[in-house]
C-alpha cells in the first residue's frame, strides 16, 4: 500500500513535466496544427536559460553582484526571466523559420521538417557552443522531506505537482474565457476565415508560442530543481516522450495534453517499480502503441472525419 | 561497368581504405534514403522511426552469419564451415530483410486506420521499441553492442581474397534501385501515388488500398533491413546506439533533400549527404547544426528537394 | 438475377438522418436520376451504394449478392464504380495514368510480376494502357494523355474522371452530379456523351443531377429525395407534374 502511495506521488512528480512540455506541443498544434518538434528543445533552452540566471544571481558566474539576493528570490527570478527569455526563443523560432513558410502557403510537411530541424540546431548549438559537459544547478530551494511512515515527498515534489495543475488551470481559463483563447480555437478550425474576421493572427499565433513556450520553460527551470543536471540532449528524449504523451491525450485537447503527460509518467514509473529498468521505455511505448490502436486519434482527441 | 571497374580499382588498391569506405556508405545510404522514399515520398506518409527496420537488418543478418559461420565467445564453434560465409551471405541479409519486413508489419496495420501525425507518432515508436527491446537481450549483447562481422569478412576473404564487401554492396545497391524503380513504374506500383494522392478515391477505383499500403511498408522496411545487414559487416560492429531517432532523421533529411517521390533524387541526394558529411566532419559538432541550416533553407526556398517528383530522364528528355 | 436491389436503406451520422428507408429497385438497363434539394442526401446513397459509408440498417444486392460492409475496392472489382461531385483525380499522375491506376480491379498481376518483368506483366500492362487510351480517344482526350490533371479545363476535368471510371469495366455506373459547373455547349456534350456510353457498352448508368436539361433529356425514370426520403418514383413526365415535388424542389431551382 505504502509502496503505491510513494509511486503514485513519484508517478505525479514525473508526469507533471510531461504534462507540462505536452501542454505546449497541444497548443501550438491546436493552433498551427503544426508539431513543434522543436519543442523539446525550447524545455532544454529553459533549463539552460534558468541555469544561467541562477549562477548569475547566486554569485557564482564571473559577474559578482554588488548585493545578494535571498535564494527563494533567486529562484522566482528564475522561473520568470526563464519563461520571458524562452518565450522570446520560441517567437524568434516562429518568425524566422516558420512564418516565410506560413505565407507561402507550404506543404505542412516542410513545416515539420524545419520544426524537426530547428530542434537540432538547438541541441546541436548548445553542444558545440557549451561543451558537453554537464552543469550542475545551483541548489536554490531547500529541500525539505516531509515523512508519513514510509512514505517521502520532498517540498520540490508537492511544488513541481501543484506548478503544473495550477498551469493547467490557468491555461484552461485563456483558452474557454478569453477573446484570444477564443480565436485560438477558431484558429484551430478555419485559419483562412480567421483574419477575415478581422482577427490578427499572427498575433495569435506568436501569442500561443509565448504560452507553450514559457509552460516548456516552466518545467525545464522545475526539472533541473528537482534533478540538477543538465546536458544539451536533455530536451530531445523527453521532448519525444512528452509528444506521444500529447498525441496519446488527443492533440489538439489541452485536457488531452494534461492527461496524457500524467499518464505517461504513471506508466513509466509504474513499469520501473515492477520490471527492471532497462524495460520500462520499451514497456510504455508498447502500452501507449496499443492504446493509440484502439482510439487512433487519442484519448480526447476529435477525429476529423472526410466528406466526399 | 561502372561496379566492376570499382571493385577492380579496390583489388589493386588503387583507391585507399578510406574512400573504399565512404563508397560503402554511399551505397548503404542510397539504399536507405530510396527505400524510405517510397513510404515517405510516393506513399506520401510520415514514417520517421526507419533505423528500427535497419537494426532489425542489422542484428538478424549479422547473430545469423556470426552463429553459423564463425566461432564466437557467444554462440560458440561455427555450425559450419566459414567457406559457406560466402556463398549465404546474401541469403542471410535477406533473411535479415525479411525479418525486417515483417516488423514493418508493425507500422502497415495500423496505417489502414491512422494517417499523417498519428502514424508518425507510431513510427516513433516503433523506433524507440525495436531499440529498446535489442538492449534488453543481453545474449546478442544488449546496450553493449554486437561484434563479430569482421570475422565473418575474413571467412569470406580466406576463400577468395577479393574485396568481398564491396561488391555486395554494389550488388545490393544497384538490386535496391531497380527493384524499386520496377514497382513505381508498373501500373501495380502506382497505386500508392494514387494512395497518396487521394486514398479515398483511390479505395472506390478498385486500389486495394491496405494491400498497397502493407506491400510498400514491407517494401521500404524489408530494404531497409538489408541496408542494416551490409552496414553491420562493414563496420564489424553494431550497437542500439546507431539506431535512435537521430539516424532516422538522417534518413530523413536525405530522402526530402532528394525530393519526395523520386527515385533519381533519393540517389543523387545520398551520394550528395555522405560526401557532406565527410567533407564536414573536421567541423565535428558543428557538423549537426550545418546540416539542419541547410536543411531549413532548403524547405524554405526549394521544399521540393533536388529533383521535386520528376526522374533525370524526365529532365533530359524535355530538354531534348 | 435482379441486378440492384436497395432494401430499407437508412443511415444515420449521429443525431441525423441522412436517408430514411430508401428501397429501389433497378433492373439493367434502365437509366434512373436522383434528384432532390441539396442535403436530401443523394450523394450519402451513392456512398453506401460503393461502399465508403456503411448503413446503419438496410441491405443492398448487386447482382443477387449482398455487398453491405464490404470493402470499397471490393465493390468496383464486383462492377460498381462512380465520379464524385466534386472531382477526385489524382493530380501528380497523368491522365492517362489516372485511368490505368482505376484497372486495378482487373490487374491480373501482382508484385513478383512486375519486379521480375514476367511476361503476364508486359502483356497485362499494355492491355491495360491500350484500354485507357482507347478510352481517352472515344472521350476525345488522347491529346491530353501525358498532361496533368490540373492543367485541364473544368469539364475535361469531368469527362477524365468519367473515362477513370469507365476504366475500372463497370456494370454500374453511378454519376454524381457530373453537370456541375458546365455551360450549355458542355451539358450537351455530357448529355452526347451519355447516350454513347449506353450504346458502346453494356453499361447501367444512375445519375444524380440538379441539371434539369441532363436529367429530363437523359433519364427514364426519376427519384425524388428530400430530407432523406423518397417523395416520388416515376416517369419524368409524372414527377414534372407532381405537386410535391414541384412544392420541395422544382418550384425553387434557381437555375
Amino acid at each position: 500500500m505504502e509502496i503505491l502511495i510513494q509511486n503514485t506521488l513519484n508517478a505525479l512528480q514525473w508526469g507533471s513535466f510531461y504534462a507540462l512540455i505536452a501542454l505546449g506541443y497541444t497548443l501550438v498544434y491546436g493552433v498551427l496544427l503544426l508539431i513543434n518538434f522543436a519543442h523539446g528543445d525550447i524545455f532544454m533552452v529553459g533549463a539552460y536559460v534558468g541555469f544561467f540566471f541562477a549562477v548569475l544571481f547566486t554569485g557564482n558566474s564571473f559577474i559578482q553582484l554588488p548585493f545578494s539576493i535571498p535564494l527563494w528570490l533567486v529562484f522566482i527570478l528564475t522561473v520568470v526571466l526563464s519563461m520571458i527569455v524562452t518565450s522570446f526563443v520560441g517567437v524568434t523560432l516562429e518568425r524566422v523559420a516558420y512564418r516565410p513558410l506560413r505565407r507561402k502557403g507550404a506543404n505542412r510537411l516542410y513545416v515539420v521538417i524545419t520544426a524537426l530541424m530547428c530542434g537540432l540546431i538547438l541541441e546541436n548549438g548548445n553542444l558545440a557552443l557549451f561543451g558537453a559537459s554537464r552543469r550542475l544547478f545551483p541548489e536554490l530551494i531547500d529541500k525539505t522531506i516531509y515523512s508519513f511512515g514510509t512514505i517521502n515527498i520532498s517540498n520540490i515534489k508537492i511544488m513541481v505537482i501543484l506548478t503544473a495543475i495550477t498551469a493547467f488551470i490557468f491555461l484552461e481559463l485563456i483558452i474557454r474565457k478569453t477573446r484570444i483563447g477564443m480565436a485560438m480555437r477558431a484558429i484551430s478550425y478555419d485559419r483562412v476565415a480567421v483574419p477575415l474576421m478581422g482577427i490578427p493572427i499572427d498575433g495569435v499565433i506568436v501569442f500561443t508560442f509565448i504560452l507553450g513556450s514559457s509552460m516548456a520553460a516552466l518545467a525545464g527551470v522545475l526539472f533541473v530543481t528537482a534533478y540538477p543536471v543538465l546536458e544539451p540532449y536533455m530536451g530531445a528524449i523527453i521532448g519525444w516522450k512528452a509528444f506521444i504523451a500529447a498525441v496519446v491525450g488527443g492533440i489538439g485537447e489541452i485536457r488531452g495534453a494534461f492527461v496524457g503527460g500524467f499518464l505517461l509518467g504513471f506508466i513509466e514509473i509504474f513499469v520501473a517499480a515492477f520490471f527492471p529498468s532497462t524495460l520500462r521505455d520499451l514497456i510504455a511505448f508498447s502500452l501507449l502503441l496499443i492504446l493509440l490502436s484502439f482510439k487512433p486519434t487519442g484519448l480526447f482527441g476529435v477525429s476529423r472525419s472526410t466528406k466526399i | 561497368m561502372f561496379s566492376l571497374t570499382i571493385v577492380f580499382s579496390v583489388q589493386q588498391e588503387w583507391i585507399n581504405a578510406y574512400i573504399q569506405l565512404v563508397m560503402m556508405y554511399i551505397g548503404i545510404n542510397i539504399i536507405l534514403s530510396s527505400s524510405l522514399n517510397i513510404v515517405n515520398g510516393y506513399m506520401g506518409e510520415f514514417s520517421c522511426g526507419h533505423a528500427g527496420f535497419v537494426a532489425v537488418g542489422a542484428y538478424v543478418t549479422s547473430v545469423l552469419n556470426v552463429w553459423l559461420f564463425v566461432s564466437d565467445r557467444v554462440f560458440g564453434p561455427s555450425v559450419v564451415s566459414g567457406n559457406y560465409a560466402l556463398f549465404l551471405f546474401p541469403v542471410t541479409l535477406l533473411i535479415g530483410g525479411l525479418a525486417a519486413a515483417f516488423v514493418g508489419l508493425l507500422v502497415a496495420i495500423p496505417s489502414f486506420n491512422t494517417r499523417g501525425d498519428y502514424l508518425a507518432i507510431i513510427t516513433l515508436a516503433v523506433n524507440y521499441i525495436v531499440k529498446s527491446a535489442i538492449e534488453n537481450i543481453q545474449i546478442i549483447g544488449g546496450a553493449r553492442g554486437f561484434m563479430g562481422m569482421r570475422k565473418v569478412v575474413n571467412a569470406m576473404h580466406d576463400l577468395w581474397d577479393i574485396p568481398w564487401m564491396m561488391i555486395f554492396t554494389l550488388a545490393f545497391t544497384g538490386l535496391t534501385v531497380w527493384v524499386i524503380w520496377r514497382f513505381v513504374s508498373s501500373t501495380y506500383g502506382k497505386g500508392i501515388i494514387a494512395v497518396r494522392e487521394d486514398e479515398v478515391a483511390a479505395e472506390i477505383m478498385s486500389v486495394n488500398t491496405q494491400r498497397m499500403k502493407v506491400t510498400a511498408f514491407m517494401l521500404s522496411s524489408g530494404l531497409a533491413g538489408v541496408a542494416g545487414g551490409l552496414f553491420a559487416h562493414v563496420l564489424g560492429y553494431i550497437n542500439p546506439g546507431s539506431f535512435t531517432i537521430m539516424k532516422s532523421t538522417e534518413v530523413m533529411v536525405m530522402v526530402y533533400l532528394g525530393g519526395m517521390g523520386s527515385l533519381s533524387g533519393s540517389v543523387l541526394s545520398a551520394i550528395l549527404f555522405t560526401i557532406l558529411l565527410e567533407l564536414l566532419r573536421p567541423l565535428q559538432v558543428f557538423k549537426w547544426v550545418v546540416i539542419p541550416l541547410m536543411l531549413i533553407l532548403l524547405m524554405m526556398f526549394r521544399p521540393e528537394g533536388i529533383m521535386g517528383d520528376r526522374e533525370i530522364k524526365d529532365i533530359f528528355r524535355k530538354k531534348s | 438475377m435482379s441486378f440492384l436491389q436497395i432494401n430499407n436503406l437508412t443511415q444515420c451520422f449521429g443525431g441525423l438522418t441522412a436517408v430514411k428507408n430508401f428501397s429501389l429497385d433497378l433492373p439493367k438497363g434502365i437509366l434512373p436520376g436522383l434528384i432532390g434539394p441539396n442535403g436530401a442526401g443523394k450523394t450519402t446513397i451513392f456512398n453506401i451504394v460503393c461502399g465508403f459509408y456503411r448503413p446503419t440498417s438496410g441491405n443492398i444486392q448487386f447482382e443477387d449478392q449482398s455487398i453491405v460492409g464490404k470493402r470499397p475496392h471490393v465493390i468496383t472489382h464486383r462492377g460498381i464504380a462512380r465520379t464524385f461531385q466534386n472531382i477526385r483525380l489524382w493530380s501528380k499522375m497523368s491522365v492517362l495514368d489516372n485511368l490505368c491506376i482505376s484497372q486495378h480491379a482487373n490487374m491480373g498481376y501482382g508484385l513478383w510480376d512486375a519486379l521480375f518483368k514476367t511476361r503476364r506483366f508486359h502483356t497485362r500492362e499494355s492491355e491495360i494502357r491500350q484500354t485507357a487510351l482507347h478510352l481517352l480517344e472515344k472521350l476525345n482526350l488522347q491529346d491530353y494523355a501525358n498532361e496533368y490533371p490540373d492543367s485541364l479545363p473544368y469539364g475535361m476535368q469531368r469527362r477524365v474522371e468519367i473515362g477513370r471510371a469507365l476504366a475500372a469495366h463497370p456494370k454500374l455506373l453511378l454519376l454524381d452530379e457530373p453537370a456541375a459547373g458546365m455551360n450549355s455547349s458542355e451539358v450537351a456534350d455530357l448529355i452526347a456523351l451519355i447516350a454513347w456510353i449506353r450504346k458502346e457498352f453494356d453499361i447501367t448508368i444512375w445519375l444524380i443531377e440538379h441539371d434539369m436539361r441532363v436529367v429530363m433529356n437523359v433519364c427514364e425514370r426519376i427519384i425524388v429525395l428530400d430530407f432523406g426520403e423518397v417523395i416520388a418514383d416515376g416517369s419524368p413526365k409524372e414527377i414534372q407534374n407532381n405537386p410535391k415535388v414541384i412544392k420541395a424542389y422544382l418550384g425553387n431551382i434557381d437555375e
